[in-house]
């Protein structure tokens, strides 16, 4: 049993799985904090209900993020200890500065919100949202920092056998991070978007609850088509960003294998990594690589076969990743175009609303799909240029991390289909009505 | 030197609050089954630490991580030769936290069983694991110069683990019992004021031997008899145990919540105290154990660590001192029919 193989098999299941519910958590308590402070400054009542509706999701979706999140912190010291030991010094600091600085705020607010409803004055309990959903987002910028380290190392120096830290600023202000960060957080906001918008035409195709939902429905769109465009822009910094210091990655990208200038885009391919080439070739627009990595048509695109056999990443799960959130991406700004011309006339559309409720797994699909091509896409690197991942695992026996493992998929999958069962349950049965609430 | 020395102790510090803050939920979530008889019982008891465990639990996670920034080579030597029991509590956690939020939220009696099991081990593995660790860790790990683990899950459970583990559980039911003792009115709060009585009358013995198994199992005394008026951490520590039972007593629920807390900050920085300057020891050869000098980061991570912890950690406390102080009336019928609750 590979220790190696085995760690990257569970790092990935317990991250992917923990990435379930932390966009979701990302954006939706920015929107409810935005209800909520509707209720207090108007007092109508039907956002008192309309924040309980979505606080209780959230509040389901948020216990397994909190539970999956723990088993993260220490995955890096139980499996893969080398690499903590190799980069702690810089990357330590982050994961300490997220945990003191922002969880404690996140969770002990998110106690005061639930229980608090009593005791705190409406627009009190309005701020103390405000307060979860600042905590929140700014945890990912925490966690985006410590990753953007690993996709470029800055501010560090190789000493006493290990990176150290010279310059924290110059890791603050990574840039691959700030990328990260500004492609991360909208897309977080865009799923919460887009899942209360696909519950809400659930209950509007129902015709229940119409008020309530249009206007949730109408909180979520702008925010939906906003951040559906700023998303896909950025991405494209990602991709000119990754041509210059990940040739590797955008080369698996794209399933690029001979160096060229005026290189094309295909829009679909078989690679095949042992022949070094695409089996299959669907669809190529001339000169479009060159342009999206280097905003020039002329430019010159490394391919794989440039790239040292022991250096490349797996080529295909970081293509189909790829092709799949750019699809979903470009999809999700058609969809929010579209309900923006039909934001007075929703009931009028059933058809549309039932696109939208079909469309709350997509973005869930394209953020797990990103990560794909930011993670696998950067091996054989844990720290990329650094440190190799198979240099990284701790000296543990395959068999343990194989328990592990097991635990972890049987636990998660358990807990995940409850989870989401209940979220789909109290989904569906709806607010209370108005006496309830009170 | 200077620097290395204050974060050992920080180090420790961070520990001892999380055993003190969460220690209380731990101990409430153990004696869940036994002392709650109806539903009603039982959602007292939850909705009594409901608003603070996750708050609390946040201490593991930042205790953990400021290993993991201020002693890489401890976290990853620490981290990876306890891999088991740390899976173990890591999964009991996860299963007590979702339990916390699932078990209302569908109505059958059976489903409620589930969850009520496993807010149980949830809190009792933790506890009790947690205490079998540092016990070992109080004795030295067998682990080699590269880090490499040489033991095995099962020897970590010897007689002083096991009676680390004892102390640890016994100690979180008495914090755990002082808190409800705070939080419930009437027929409940009769029951958990015996129960905390009795388990004190455990507690202390428990604590009698383990003082006497540490002169014998470890080298924890060798500082004590160096710097004699360590003792006093020995002494404090004694005094709060006696303090708890005084006070409740005198029916003084709070106070004797804040002499267990304080039992439980003076047992961790007695182990603490005792280890220094070793974060982690080897029972292999004395060289391979990883001490404040020999296994901490660059001085500027250290430096620039201080000042987020000094900056934040008061900040961190005060609000949840506030939050504390905001949920410290009793659970009441009001608190229990909100839509949110537990
Ligand atoms: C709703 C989610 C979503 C949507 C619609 C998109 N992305 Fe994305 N993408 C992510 C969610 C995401 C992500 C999961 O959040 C990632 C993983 C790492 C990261 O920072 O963001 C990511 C990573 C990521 C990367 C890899 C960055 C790296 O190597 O670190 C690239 C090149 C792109 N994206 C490009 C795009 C483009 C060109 C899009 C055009 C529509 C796009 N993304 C839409
Ligand atoms: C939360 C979203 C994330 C997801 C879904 C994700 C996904 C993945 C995947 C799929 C792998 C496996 C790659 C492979 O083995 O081929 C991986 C590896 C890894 N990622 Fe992430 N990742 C996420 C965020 C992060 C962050 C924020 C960090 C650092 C703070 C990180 C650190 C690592 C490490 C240490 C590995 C293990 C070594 C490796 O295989 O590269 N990940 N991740
Ligand atoms: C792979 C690295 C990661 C680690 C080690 C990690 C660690 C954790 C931990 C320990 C918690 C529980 C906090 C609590 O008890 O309140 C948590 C929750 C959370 N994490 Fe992560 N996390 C990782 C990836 C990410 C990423 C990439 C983001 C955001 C971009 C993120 C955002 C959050 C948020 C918002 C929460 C709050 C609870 C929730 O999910 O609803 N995490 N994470």
């Amino acid at each position: 049993m590979d220790p190696v193989f085995l760690s990257r098999l569970q790092f990935a299941t317990a991250t992917m799985f923990h990435f379930l519910f932390v966009p979701l958590t990302l954006g939706i308590t920015i929107i409810i904090a935005y209800m909520e402070t509707k209720y207090a400054k108007t007092g109508e009542e039907i956002y008192l209900r309309m924040t309980k509706f979505w606080g209780k999701l959230f509040l389901i979706n948020f216990a397994l993020g909190v539970v999956t999140g723990i088993t993260l912190e220490f995955q890096f010291g139980t499996n893969w200890s080398r690499y903590s030991e190799y980069v702690g010094d810089v990357f330590g600091s982050l994961l300490a500065i997220e945990a003191s600085v922002t969880f404690f705020l996140e969770s002990t607010f998110i106690g005061i919100w639930i229980f608090g409803w009593k005791k705190l004055s409406a627009i009190a309990h309005a701020r103390v949202m405000w307060i979860i959903a600042a905590a929140g987002n700014f945890s990912g910028i925490w966690i985006l920092t410590a990753n953007g380290f690993m996709q470029h190392p800055v501010g560090y120096t190789i000493r006493n056998g290990r990176a150290e830290l010279t310059d924290f600023f110059a890791v603050i202000f990574n840039y691959h991070s700030i990328l990260q960060i500004f492609h991360m957080l909208p897309s977080g906001l865009l799923l919460a978007a887009f899942f209360i918008m696909g519950i809400s035409a659930y209950h509007l195709l129902k015709k229940q609850h119409v008020d309530l939902f249009t206007r949730s429905f109408k909180i979520a769109l702008p925010i939906g088509l906003v951040c559906s465009i700023f998303v896909a822009i950025v991405g494209d910094f990602h991709g000119v960003n990754a041509a210059k210091n990940q040739p590797a990655k955008l080369a698996a990208m794209e399933a690029h294998w001979e160096t060229q200038a005026r290189a094309p885009i295909v829009l679909f391919a078989i690679p095949d990594e042992k022949q070094e080439k695409n089996l299959i070739e669907i669809g190529s627009i001339p000169r479009m690589l060159s342009f999206l990595g280097f905003h020039d048509f002329n430019a010159i695109v490394t391919g794989l076969k440039d790239i040292p056999k022991d250096e490349r990443p797996p080529v295909l799960p970081v293509f189909i990743g790829f092709r799949t959130m750019v699809g979903i991406g470009t999809l999700l700004i058609l969809l929010s175009l579209y309900g923006w011309f039909q934001r007075n006339k929703l009931l009028e559309s059933p058809t549309y609303l039932k696109l939208m409720l079909f469309s709350i797994p997509l973005p869930y699909i394209a953020i797990e799909m990103g990560w794909v091509v930011a993670e696998v896409g950067r091996q054989p690197w844990i720290v990329y240029g650094v440190l190799k991942t198979s240099e990284a695992v701790s000296p543990i026996a395959g068999t343990q991390v194989l328990f592990s493992l097991i635990g972890f998929i049987v636990v998660y999958s358990l807990l995940g289909a409850i989870g989401f069962y209940l979220m789909i349950k109290y989904a569906k049965q709806g607010p209370g009505t108005e006496a309830a609430t009170n | 030197m200077l620097l290395q020395s204050i974060w050992f102790f920080l180090w420790g510090l961070l520990w001892a609050i999380f055993f003190m803050t969460d220690g209380f939920d731990f101990g409430v979530g153990t004696l869940y089954p036994f002392i709650g008889k109806s539903d009603r019982d039982k959602r007292v008891m939850i909705n009594s630490i409901g608003p603070l465990w996750d708050g609390n639990e946040v201490w593991l996670i930042t205790a953990g991580g400021v290993t993991f920034a201020a002693f890489p080579q401890v976290y990853a030597t620490m981290f990876s030769s306890l891999y088991t029991p740390l899976m173990l509590i890591l999964f009991a956690l996860i299963f007590r936290g979702v339990a916390f939020e699932f078990r209302g939220k569908i109505e059958s009696k059976g489903w409620k069983k589930l969850w009520d099991t496993f807010i149980f081990l949830g809190s009792f593995l933790p506890a009790l694991l947690f205490g079998v660790v540092f016990a070992n860790i109080f004795q030295g790990i067998p682990f080699d110069g590269d880090g490499i683990y040489h033991g095995n899950t099962l020897k970590l459970l010897n007689p002083y683990g096991l009676l680390g583990g004892i102390l640890f559980v016994l100690l979180f039911l008495q914090h755990g019992a002082n808190w409800l003792n705070i939080k419930t009115r009437g027929e409940l709060q009769q029951r958990t004021i015996a129960v905390s009585k009795k388990i004190w009358l455990i507690l202390l013995p428990a604590a009698v031997i383990f003082l006497i198994a540490s002169y014998f199992a470890t080298d924890l005394y060798a500082n004590y008899f160096k710097n004699p008026a360590l003792f006093l951490i020995i002494l404090v520590t004694v005094i709060a145990l006696f303090a708890i039972r005084f006070f409740i007593a005198e029916q003084s629920f709070f106070k004797a919540w804040f002499a267990s807390a304080l039992t439980i900050v003076g047992t961790t920085f007695f182990g603490i105290v005792g280890l220094f300057p070793a974060l982690y020891p080897s029972s292999m050869d004395k060289s391979f154990s990883l001490t404040a000098f020999n296994a901490s980061s660059s001085p500027l991570t250290l430096k620039i660590m201080l000042g987020v912890v000094l900056v934040f950690i008061p900040f961190v406390i005060g609000y949840q001192a506030w939050a504390y102080n905001f949920f410290k009336e009793p659970v009441t019928q009001e608190d229990l029919d909100m839509d949110e609750a537990y």
